[in-house]
């Protein structure tokens, strides 16, 4: 159209559709010879094949230099599924530019025979062309980037959402099991989940097991005893349970003073004083065997 | 001129606050419970506040200054029902609050009234 080189690449791309369809995709399969675990044949060829059948027209009507332009918008679209769902598998982002720029080499080869004698129309075709696939090349690194964000930012979500439960121990005692680092962002959610079950179910009695967490430095121990507070001012006494030894020692040593706040080893013990507290008192029915 | 209410009950004062809190509010508040302590002679008071969704730092000052003159005249304060929100908003503010006791609603707070008014005619009776 305006732009008359791009005649070329589109004949090139139309003449020789099979055997380049075949070159390529055995360029594919030999660089990605160690993941044949992750695609089949079938899907590499369905997949390359689909691709070609929209590159052609698009190089046939659009410009070769901006592939924003709307006659590359389903090229990209599929590239960019393509891309996507590489992602999820698993694959590297160099790995899923390959797709792009292992189509190189075939094309580049039909094109040096089609125009061998034409020294410069063959480079400034070679250099249009590589412009070209740079560009999807990298346009599929970047969607490939997006999907493993927003993996990611999922996976994030769903961690913050398991970590923080809060069970009924008994009626009047909760307890909050912390497993993993706790950050500023976990510690809130913790402290509002804790404070809305106590509202919810009425417990005077409120323990923070730290089993799970792996460090307690200041920082953490801020969080802690600002919960506490929290609870304390809506009426509830909150119990630290679940300091393990080395903990103890690192506490000791960093300073952090948990001031006149209940802390026991173990969940156990925490709820025994809790037991206390609210007047019960468990018994063995049978004597020790 | 708006007033909160202040109820008697029993030998105890039942203050709600169940509309926002203004500064002026608060400090008529404070005028009022203190002359209906020494009027009333009650041996304790409970604020519920579970209604007061938002606090600044004038009204937490304030919950802690109440609880303190009830002390002064004697009685025992017990603040109740304080939200999630209002409590992080207090820690987050730097007031914990330390003299002030609590309870999770007005039931428990009577009750620990109760206690806490038995312990005292205990002290004070030692002998009876």
């Amino acid at each position: 159209m305006s732009d008359p080189t791009s005649n070329h690449i589109a004949d090139i791309l139309a003449r020789y559709e099979q055997p380049i369809l075949e070159e390529w995709l055995r360029e594919q399969s030999a660089a990605l010879s160690a993941r044949r675990d992750l695609i089949s044949d079938a899907d590499l060829r369905r997949q390359s094949a689909e691709f070609l059948a929209l590159f052609t027209p698009a190089c046939r009507s659009g410009s070769l230099t901006d592939i924003t332009a709307p006659e590359w918008q389903q090229s990209c679209n599929f590239l960019g599924d393509v891309s996507r769902s590489r992602a999820t598998q698993g694959f590297s982002p160099s790995e899923t530019a390959t797709f792009v720029f292992s189509l190189k080499q075939p094309f580049f080869f039909h094109l040096r025979q089609e125009l061998g004698t034409d020294a410069a129309t063959l480079a400034e075709e070679m250099w249009s062309a590589t412009v070209l696939l740079d560009k999807l090349g990298l346009y599929t690194t970047e969607v490939h980037q997006k999907a493993r964000e927003q993996v990611i930012k999922r996976q994030q979500a769903e961690m913050l959402e398991l970590s923080t439960p809060v069970v009924k121990l008994w009626d009047g005692i909760i307890a909050m099991p912390l497993i993993g680092t706790l950050d500023s962002g976990r510690a809130n959610i913790m402290m509002e989940n804790l404070l809305q079950s106590i509202v919810d179910t009425g417990s005077g009695i409120a323990i923070v097991d730290i089993t799970g967490v792996p460090t307690v430095d200041t920082l953490v121990a801020q969080y802690l005893l600002k919960t506490v507070s929290a609870a304390r001012l809506m009426g509830a006494e909150c119990i630290i349970s679940g300091i393990r030894p080395q903990i103890a020692q690192t506490m000791v040593q960093l300073g952090v003073e948990f001031g006149t706040v209940v802390t026991k080893a173990s969940l156990a013990d925490a709820l025994a004083y809790a037991f206390r507290q609210i007047g019960c008192s468990v018994a063995r029915q049978t004597p020790r065997a | 001129m708006e007033h909160i209410p202040i109820l008697k009950v029993g030998e105890f004062l039942l203050v709600s606050i169940q509309v926002d809190m203004h500064d002026r509010l608060a400090m008529t508040l404070q005028d009022d419970l203190t002359t209906k302590l020494v009027a009333t002679r009650a041996k304790g008071v409970l604020i519920d506040i579970s209604s007061l969704e938002m606090v600044d730092s004038f009204i937490g000052r304030m919950l802690g200054h109440m609880a303190a003159m009830a002390g002064v005249l004697g009685a025992e304060a017990v603040v109740v029902g304080m939200q999630p929100a209002v409590a992080i908003t207090i820690v987050e503010l730097g007031m914990e609050l330390t003299g002030v006791r609590t309870a999770l609603s007005v039931d428990k707070g009577m009750a620990l009234l109760r206690t806490l008014v038995d312990e005292d005619s205990f002290t004070l009776n030692p002998v009876s």
